[in-house]
C-alpha cells in the first residue's frame, strides 16, 4: 500500500483496524479525539462496532466484555480518562484478557491541560490500578512506529493474554507524518483463544471470565502464574534504541516525543564538539534495564541524564538500572510545556562541566 | 500570486488537508503586496498546530491575527471573540479565514452568514489526496458538499495541495491533480492553485505553472524549529 499522510491519532486507529480490531469503546477527551472519530467512521465499513460509552468506566468494561469473548478490541483516552479506566484495567489484567489501550498523555494532575506531557509514566508502568499486575507499555516516537507498535501490540496482548498500553502524548497524536501500513516483520504463533466466552454448546467445559478469587491460596497461585508470564515478557519483549552511544560522554534517556527532541539536541551538541548518546526505551515496561547496565559499565560514559515531559518519573527506573555506577541527572518540563532543544543542551553542558571538573 | 480581487478569502477542506499552512502563506503573500491583512483563526477542531502558533511571524509581516479565546491554553473551549465582527466593518482590509477541518470545522462559519452575504467572498476547498478519506473524487465531493451545507456558503475554488510533507515529489502532486481535476469537472468549480513547497512547484510542467503556488512551511514540531538553532 502506498504512503498516506496521517495524524498520529488517525494512524493509530487505522493500524488497529488493519490488525483486526473490530470493536472500539471510548469516551471523548482532547488530545486524542481523532481516534474515536476515525473509528466511528471506519469500523462500520469493515463490519465492526463503535460505541461511544456514557463514561470511561463503562467503556473499559465494554472492552472487558469484548476481550472476554475473544475479540480484538481497543479503547483510547488521555490522562484523566485513563485514570477513570484503572479499575477496569486491573480487572482485565486479573482476568488475563488481551486488549490494547491508548493513552495520549496530557498535562496533569487533575483535569490538568490539553497540551502534551509524559507525566503518566508511573501510572502506566507501575500498575495504575490495584493489585499485583503489569501492562506491557509501548512508547512510539514516530507515527510510523506508532502504527507498527499498535499492530504488534495486538499480537503481544493475544500471545500473553495481557492488556497492552500504547503510551503517546498529545504531540504524537496531533502531528502529521507520512506512514505506510505494512504487515509485521515477525509473525508470531498465537495461541487459540480456547478460554473465550463464545457461547456454551456442550462440547467443552464452560468458560468463565473472572478476577475474583475467594480462597487466598488460590489467589496467590493465580498471581504467581501471572508473574511467571511477566518473566517471559521481560525475557522476550524488551525493545530499545541506542543512538550515538559509542563515543558519547553522556547518555540521555528519553522516550516518545522527547526522544526526537533529544536527537536534534545530539546534532547540535556534535557541532559544539560534545558527544551525547541517547537510550530510547521503546518498551517502558518491560524496561530495558540491561541496556542501561551495559552502558553504565563503559568508561567513556561519565553520566546519565533523563529528559522527560514530567517532574521526573522514568528517571527512577534509569537510576535503578544504572545502579549507582554513574551519576544520573534529570531535566524535565511539565504541565504541557515541551522541553526546548537549547534548554536541554544547556542542561547537558552543565552536567558535563560538573562531572568532568 | 496575482493581485487578488475580492476582500474575503476562506480556507476550508478536509481535516489535515493543509488549510492552515495555505492560509498563512496566502496572508503573507498579500501582506508583501502591500495589503492590510487580518487572519482569523477559526479552527475550533485542532488543539495545536494552528495559525495562532505563528502569531510572531504574522505580526512581523504586519498581519493582524484574531484567535479564539483561550487558544494555546489548557482550555479547549471553542469560544470566538467579538473582535471577529470587526473584519466585516473595515472594508479596506483583506481578510483570511483559517477554518477548522471537515464539515465540523466549517460549522463555525455559520454564525457569520449574514455578513458573508453582504459582499463577495472566495471560499477555497483544499485537497490532499494522500490524506485518508480524500483519495477518491466521490469522497472529496461528499466532504465539499458537507462543508457547504454546514457553512451555508459556496466553494468558489479548489486547491490541489497533495503532499506527503517532507517526502513529497512532483508525481504525488500530479497524481493529486488528476483527482482534483475530476472534482473540478463534476462540480464545475475551477482549480485556483496547485500548491506545494518551492522545490516541487518549480518542477511543475508548463501547462500547470501559472497555477503554481509555492509555500513555505511555518508549523513545525519542536525538534525541527529553525529559530531554535
Amino acid at each position: 500500500m502506498s504512503k498516506v499522510l496521517m495524524k498520529g491519532n488517525e494512524a493509530i486507529a487505522e493500524a488497529a483496524i488493519q490488525a483486526g480490531c473490530r470493536y472500539f469503546f471510548g469516551y471523548p477527551i482532547t488530545p486524542q479525539n481523532e481516534i474515536p472519530a476515525y473509528m466511528a467512521k471506519r469500523l462500520p465499513e469493515v463490519g465492526g462496532c463503535f460505541i461511544q460509552a456514557e463514561s470511561e468506566v463503562s467503556a473499559i468494561n465494554m472492552v472487558y466484555g469484548a476481550a472476554g469473548a475473544g475479540a480484538r478490541v481497543m479503547t483510547s483516552s488521555s490522562s484523566p480518562g485513563i485514570s477513570l479506566k484503572q479499575e477496569g484495567l486491573s480487572y482485565i489484567a486479573g482476568a488475563e484478557l488481551p486488549c490494547v489501550v491508548v493513552n495520549m498523555v496530557r498535562g496533569g494532575p487533575g483535569l490538568g491541560g490539553i497540551q502534551p506531557a509524559q507525566s503518566d509514566y508511573f501510572q502506566a508502568t507501575k500498575g495504575g490500578g490495584h493489585g499485583d499486575y503489569h501492562l506491557v507499555v509501548l512508547a512510539p516516537s514516530t507515527i510510523q512506529e506508532a502504527v507498527d507498535l499498535v499492530m504488534e501490540g495486538f499480537d503481544i496482548a493475544d500471545q500473553y493474554r495481557n492488556p497492552v498500553m500504547i503510551l503517546g502524548d498529545g504531540m504524537l497524536g496531533q502531528m502529521m507524518e507520512p506512514v505506510e501500513f505494512r504487515p509485521l516483520s515477525s509473525k508470531r504463533e498465537l495461541p487459540p483463544k480456547t478460554w473465550a466466552t463464545t457461547g456454551y454448546t456442550g462440547d467443552r467445559p464452560r468458560n468463565i471470565i473472572n478476577s475474583l478469587y475467594i480462597d487466598p491460596q488460590v489467589l496467590e497461585e493465580h498471581v504467581k502464574k501471572i508473574y511467571q508470564k511477566y518473566e517471559e515478557i521481560k525475557k522476550n519483549e524488551v525493545k530499545v534504541e541506542c543512538y550515538n552511544c559509542e563515543d558519547a560522554e553522556i547518555i540521555v534517556a528519553a522516550y516518545g516525543t522527547t526522544a526526537r527532541i533529544v536527537k536534534s539536541v545530539i546534532q547540535k551538541a556534535k557541532q559544539e564538539g560534545i558527544n551525547v548518546g541517547l537510550i530510547r526505551p521503546i518498551t517502558l515496561w518491560p524496561f530495558p534495564t540491561s541496556t542501561f547496565e551495559e552502558w553504565a559499565q563503559r568508561e567513556h560514559i561519565k553520566a546519565f541524564m533523563a529528559v522527560e515531559m514530567s517532574m521526573g518519573q522514568m528517571v527512577e527506573d534509569v537510576r535503578l538500572s544504572v545502579n549507582g555506577k554513574k551519576p544520573v541527572f534529570f531535566y524535565g518540563r511539565t504541565g504541557g510545556m515541551v522541553p526546548e532543544p537549547n534548554a536541554i543542551l544547556a542542561e547537558i553542558k552543565k552536567v558535563i562541566g560538573g562531572v568532568l571538573r | 500570486m496575482k493581485q487578488e480581487k475580492g476582500r474575503i478569502a476562506i480556507f476550508t477542506g478536509h481535516f489535515g488537508s493543509g488549510k492552515t499552512e495555505l492560509a498563512i502563506n496566502y496572508s503573507i503573500k498579500l501582506a508583501r503586496q502591500g495589503q492590510a491583512v487580518t487572519v482569523v483563526d477559526l479552527d475550533i477542531v485542532n488543539p495545536f498546530f494552528r495559525s495562532s502558533e505563528v502569531r510572531d511571524v504574522l505580526e512581523k509581516e504586519g498581519i493582524r491575527l484574531l484567535s479564539p479565546n483561550f487558544v494555546g491554553t489548557t482550555v479547549d473551549v471553542p469560544s470566538l471573540p467579538p473582535e471577529i465582527y470587526s473584519v466585516f466593518q473595515s472594508k479596506n482590509d483583506k481578510v483570511v479565514f483559517d477554518v477548522g477541518g471537515d464539515d465540523i470545522g466549517a460549522t463555525a462559519l455559520g454564525r457569520y452568514y449574514p455578513y458573508f452575504m453582504q459582499e463577495p467572498y472566495r471560499m477555497f476547498f483544499v485537497v490532499n489526496v494522500r490524506r485518508p478519506l480524500s483519495s477518491a473524487p466521490e469522497q472529496i465531493i461528499e466532504m465539499l458538499k458537507a462543508v457547504e451545507s454546514r457553512s451555508r456558503l459556496k466553494v468558489t475554488d479548489l486547491i490541489n495541495n497533495t503532499n506527503l510533507m517532507y517526502e513529497t515529489n512532483l508525481n504525488h502532486l500530479l497524481e493529486g491533480q488528476m483527482i482534483v481535476e475530476q472534482v473540478a469537472e463534476k462540480l464545475n468549480i475551477p482549480i485556483a492553485y496547485i500548491s506545494g513547497v518551492t522545490d516541487v512547484i518549480d518542477k511543475l510542467p508548463e501547462k500547470y505553472s501559472s497555477k503554481g503556488f509555492p509555500i513555505d512551511i511555518y508549523l513545525h514540531p519542536p525538534w525541527d524549529r529553525k529559530d531554535e538553532v
